[in-house]
């Protein structure tokens, strides 16, 4: 089904959030209540049967704070689709699409672990990354680059890094070399 | 104490040396390192090229990669060390009898290198002893080589027997 058509049906039975278009690729928000109902119509009504990705993103300071992004495809029109919803810090969790996808275990696994949603009929929601006891979420903004100190004995520990006035970020510039170098800066600077 | 004496005999001429213990030991030592290769990110490629014909470990009589840690000699870290591995890593060192040397290989066994993270030690040697520091990102195989001849050098340099075999001294002096 073309994409337009894909987009029409999806518009027409559920009530969605928002549309966006850039660069020739569709990003809808979704309501999260949706998001079971509209992935299983994606794949079994519009062809969407390849899940590429689920990412998490942390607009920290804003309220809802979380987004989560799928991004689907066809593999036989080869379509690509995009879809999200944010979530609040309150009640951090959606609803699985491992059912949907067998594919979206280990990427919800992931987004547990790093950003701390959960996701609602995962079957094996455990860290994917990071070990059972580790007490943070790392890629949450708030966390800071690097690390906390903890210990999970006879698991595993960690201590903070030295940054020595870093993070060491480039400048983009036309400049010397010297000038764009990794330095430890600001973001005032 | 009796005088070193050997008395001449045509039979055994040629076939006798005369050498310090310490001096015997520690030849076989550092002619004969089995390494553990603890091959964790790019360096172990390196290490894999060391070990091949080109560069050729085996000349140094390191060839011997044990994949168990109780016939191995010198611990070769040869890569990052995240948090999740390190215990595994100091617990297969652990497990490696005496004597034993350790190896950093690279700048993120030898200092966590570009990865100043939560996830990574910053460097092996917070949790075992590390004889020789390797730098490069990753280093050649000449360099992990130049390592390895440091060691032996230090290896030559140690007091085998009066170390590690005090209990031995003192029950024969």
């Amino acid at each position: 089904m073309p994409l337009l058509d894909s987009i029409t049906a999806l518009e027409g039975k559920f009530s969605l959030l928002g549309k966006h278009e850039f660069r020739g690729e569709t990003t809808l928000t979704v309501q999260r209540e949706d998001i079971a109902a509209i992935c299983r119509f994606c794949k079994e009504s519009l062809g969407f049967d390849y899940l590429i990705d689920i990412t998490s993103v942390d607009n920290f300071g804003e309220e809802p704070r979380f987004e989560i992004v799928y991004e689907l495809s066809s593999i036989a029109t080869n379509e690509h689709l995009r879809l999200k919803l944010s979530v609040s810090e309150d009640e951090p969790a959606v609803a699985s699409v491992t059912g949907i996808w067998p594919t979206a275990n280990w990427h919800e696994r992931e987004i547990f672990d790093m950003m701390g949603i959960g996701f609602t009929g995962h079957p094996d929601l455990r860290r994917i990354l990071m070990w059972e006891g580790y007490p943070y979420f790392p890629l949450r903004k708030d966390f800071p680059l690097a690390g906390k100190p903890s210990d999970v004995p006879e698991v595993a520990f960690t201590k903070a890094a030295p940054l020595e006035g870093g993070p060491f970020v480039t400048l983009p510039t036309t400049a010397t070399t010297k000038d764009r170098e990794p330095r430890a800066r600001r973001i005032e600077d | 104490m009796p005088e070193a004496h050997a008395a001449y005999d045509s039979k055994v001429e040629g076939n006798v040396i005369f050498t310090r213990v310490d001096a015997a030991i520690n030849w076989m030592r550092k002619n004969s390192l089995w390494p553990m290769p603890m091959g964790l990110a790019c360096c172990a490629i390196e290490l894999m090229a060391a070990g091949a014909s080109r560069f050729d470990i085996a000349r140094f009589g390191a060839e011997v990669m044990r994949f168990s840690p109780r016939q191995s000699d010198v611990m070769i870290v040869a890569g990052t060390v995240t948090y999740k591995m390190a215990l595994a890593v100091k617990r297969i060192w652990d497990q490696m009898p005496e004597p034993k040397w350790c190896i950093a290989m690279g700048a993120c066994a030898s200092s966590g290198g570009m990865y100043r993270s939560y996830a990574v030690l910053q460097g092996i040697d917070q949790l075992l002893p590390v004889d020789v520091y390797i730098s490069g990102c990753p280093p050649r195989p000449e360099a992990l080589l130049e390592g390895l001849m440091k060691l032996q050098r230090k290896i030559d340099g140690e007091q085998a027997l009066s170390e590690q075999k005090r209990v031995l001294i003192e029950a024969f002096s």
